[in-house]
C-alpha cells in the first residue's frame, strides 16, 4: 500500500462521560473514496472535527501528507490542502455565489490580501472561481445571492468553494443531504470523477450514494469503527448487519 | 447609477452645499454645524467599518475619538505654551501642524486599536460589547485623573492650528478640510468593502467557519478591521477637538460611543453613507429639537426606537431599499 494521504491514528476524544471517539484509526488513500457511514450519533461529526481541526482529539494524532497536523488549528490544515465541506451549509448567505468561490480562491492563493484592489476584477481569482463553478454546473448562478440557492445548489456551493483550494483530499459531510434523487445522481457522479483529483473522506447517510461511489466503508457504532473494508465485505459483515444496516435495509 | 448611489451624491452635495449658502449669506454658526455634521460623520465611518463590514459591536470607540482628541490638545497646548513634550532620551516639542497632529493622532489610535483588539476580539457577542465598553472607560478615568492635561477640566487651545496654504479660523476653510477628509474616508471605505479584505470580513461576518476553511484567519481580518477602524475615528477626534478647540474626558466618555453608534444605526449599518445620514439627522435634530426643549433625547429616544423597530437599513435603507449585493 501507498502512504496514505491522510489518517488517523487512535483518536479518542471524551466529552463527560460519553466517549464520542474510542481509538479510531483509518486512512484515505491517493484515489480513492472512503466512506464513514453510522447511525445518528455514533460520532461523526465529532470525528471529522478532530479531523478538520475544530476539535483536538485527548489521544491519538491526525497526519495529512505524511506531517502530523494534531496541533495545527483549521486554518493552517485548510491552507496545506485540506477541503471540508458541512453538513449544514457554511457560506457567507448574504454574498453572492461568485464572492463565496472567490473567498475560496483567495485563501488558496495565500500571502496577504489587498485592502485597495477590487477582489471581484481580479482576473486570477475571477477565473479561478469561475471553473470551480462551472464544475459544479452553478456557473449560471454565479451572481445570485447565495440565501436564495436551493439547499441542493447551496451543497454544490460548498462543494465549488473547497474546489477553489486546490485541495490535496476532500473531507465532506453528507455532501448530498437534502439533495433530490435527480440531483444526488449527479453529484454521486461528480464525486467518482472527483476521486481522481484528491481522495474523498465521505460521511454521508444516503446509502445508494456510498455503496455507489466508496472504494472502502468504514463503520462507526458508538465512536468506535467496527469495520472497514469493500463494499461488499461489509455489506456481508454480520456485526455490521446487526448494528446497521439491520435498521435501515 | 443605483438608488443608493443617487441618495449618496446627494448626501454628500448636501453636506457641502449648506456651509457653501450659509458663507454666502454669512451665517457661520450654520458652518460650524456643518463641519461637527462632517466630523461626527467621520467618526461614524471609523466605527461603520468595525460594525458594518466586520459585524464588531464596539462600544468603545470613545476610546480612539478621545485619543485623537488628545492627540491635538497635548501637542497644540505644548506648542502654545512652549515647553518641549519631553526632553529626554530626545526632544519632542509641541506642534501646531494639523498635518502633524493627524499623523500623530492617527498612530496612537492605531496602536491603541491594536492593543483593545488583540485582547477583546478574543470574544464576541455581548461580551465583547462588554470589554470595548471597559477599555473606554479606562481611558475616560485615566483622562480625568490627569492632571498634566487638565484633569477633569480639559484643555484650551486658544487658536486653532495651522494647515499649509489656508487660513483655519475662517470656518469654511475649516470645514473644507473636514470635508476633505470625510470624502477621503468614504472612499477608502468604499475600496475596502470591494477589496479581497473586505470580501474576507465580510464573509467572516458572515460565517467564521467558512472563512476558516478555506485557510484565512477571522480573528486577523477582526483585528486589521479594528485597527483601520479605531485609527479613522481617532482622526475624527483630533478634528473634533480642532473645531471646539478644546478637548476634555467626556471624548472618552461611554455616551460618546454610544453617539457614534446612533449615528450608523440612523442611518443604516454597513451602508457606506450611512454616518453620513445619521449624524446629519442627529445634529439637525439636536439643533432644532434642542431649541424646543432640554430634553430632545427623548424624542431622539423615540426615533431610534422606531428605526430600529420598522426600519432596520436606517434612513438609507428606508430611502434606498433593499441592500444590493454589490459587483
Amino acid at each position: 500500500m501507498t502512504d496514505p494521504v491522510l489518517a488517523t491514528h487512535g483518536i479518542t476524544k471524551s466529552f463527560g462521560a460519553v466517549q464520542a471517539s474510542r481509538d479510531i484509526s483509518l486512512s484515505l488513500q491517493p484515489g480513492e473514496i472512503h466512506a464513514v457511514i453510522g447511525p445518528n450519533g455514533a460520532g461523526k461529526s465529532t470525528l471529522i472535527a478532530q479531523i478538520c481541526g475544530g476539535l483536538a482529539p485527548d489521544a491519538g494524532r491526525v497526519e495529512f501528507l505524511g506531517q502530523d497536523v494534531t496541533p495545527l488549528p483549521t486554518r493552517k490544515r485548510a491552507a496545506m490542502g485540506l477541503a471540508r465541506t458541512f453538513q449544514i451549509s457554511a457560506l457567507a448567505m448574504e454574498d453572492t455565489v461568485l464572492q463565496n468561490v472567490t473567498l475560496g480562491a483567495l485563501g488558496a492563493r495565500g500571502g496577504p490580501l489587498g485592502l485597495l484592489r477590487n477582489a471581484l476584477k481580479d482576473q486570477d481569482l475571477h477565473d479561478k472561481a469561475m471553473t470551480a463553478l462551472d464544475r459544479v454546473g452553478l456557473a449560471g448562478q454565479a451572481s445570485t445571492v447565495t440565501a436564495e440557492l436551493s439547499h441542493g445548489q447551496r451543497r454544490q456551493l460548498e462543494v465549488a468553494v473547497a474546489l477553489t483550494l486546490s485541495p490535496r483530499a476532500f473531507v465532506m459531510d453528507e455532501p448530498m443531504a437534502g439533495m433530490g434523487t435527480e440531483g444526488s445522481h449527479r453529484m454521486t457522479a461528480f464525486l467518482g470523477e472527483l476521486r481522481d483529483e484528491a481522495p474523498i473522506l465521505l460521511v454521508e447517510h444516503d446509502m445508494d450514494a456510498v455503496f455507489a461511489l466508496a472504494d472502502r466503508l468504514s463503520v462507526l457504532v458508538y465512536g468506535e469503527i467496527i469495520a472497514t473494508g469493500t463494499v461488499d465485505e461489509i455489506r456481508n459483515n454480520p456485526q455490521v448487519r446487526a448494528a446497521y444496516l439491520g435498521e435501515t435495509a | 447609477m443605483s438608488r443608493e448611489s443617487l441618495i449618496n451624491a446627494a448626501l454628500l452635495l448636501g453636506l457641502a452645499a449648506v456651509p457653501l449658502y450659509a458663507w454666502a449669506t454669512d451665517e457661520p454658526f450654520t458652518i460650524t454645524l456643518a463641519t461637527r455634521v462632517a466630523i461626527l460623520a467621520l467618526a461614524g465611518v471609523g466605527l461603520n467599518i468595525a460594525l458594518g463590514l466586520g459585524g464588531l459591536v464596539s462600544l468603545g470607540h470613545a476610546a480612539f475619538f478621545g485619543i485623537g482628541g488628545y492627540a491635538m490638545g497635548i501637542l497644540a497646548s505644548h506648542a502654545q505654551s512652549y515647553t518641549p513634550l519631553m526632553e529626554v532620551p530626545f526632544l519632542i516639542e509641541g506642534t501646531k501642524s494639523m498635518p502633524v497632529i493627524w499623523i500623530t493622532a492617527v498612530v496612537a489610535s492605531a496602536l491603541a486599536a491594536l492593543l483593545i483588539g488583540v485582547l477583546s476580539l478574543r470574544t464576541s457577542g455581548v461580551y465583547f460589547i462588554m470589554i470595548t465598553l471597559a477599555f473606554g472607560q479606562m481611558f475616560y478615568f485615566f483622562a480625568i485623573s490627569w492632571p498634566a492635561y487638565g484633569g477633569e477640566d480639559g484643555l484650551s487651545i486658544y487658536i486653532r492650528n495651522d494647515f499649509p496654504g489656508l487660513n483655519t479660523l475662517d470656518p469654511i476653510q475649516f470645514f473644507g478640510i473636514c470635508f476633505a477628509l470625510l470624502v477621503l474616508a468614504l472612499w477608502l471605505n468604499a475600496r475596502l468593502a470591494r477589496s479581497p479584505f473586505g470580501l474576507a470580513l465580510n464573509a467572516a461576518r458572515q460565517n467564521a467557519q467558512r472563512v476558516e476553511t478555506v485557510g484565512l484567519s477571522p480573528f486577523r481580518l477582526r483585528l486589521a478591521a479594528f485597527v483601520i477602524s479605531g485609527a479613522i475615528t481617532g482622526l475624527a477626534g483630533a478634528l473634533f477637538a480642532d473645531l471646539n478647540r478644546f478637548v476634555s474626558p467626556t471624548m472618552f466618555s461611554w455616551q460618546m460611543s454610544g453617539e457614534i453608534m446612533v449615528f450608523i444605526i440612523l442611518g443604516g449599518v454597513g451602508r457606506l453613507y450611512g454616518p453620513v445620514a445619521g449624524a446629519a439627522l442627529f445634529i439637525t435634530l439636536e439643533h432644532f429639537l434642542g431649541g424646543l426643549s432640554e430634553f430632545w433625547h427623548i424624542y431622539l429616544g423615540a426615533l431610534l426606537l422606531g428605526v430600529v423597530l420598522f426600519a432596520r437599513g436606517g434612513v438609507i435603507g428606508l430611502l434606498a431599499g433593499r441592500k444590493v449585493a454589490h459587483d
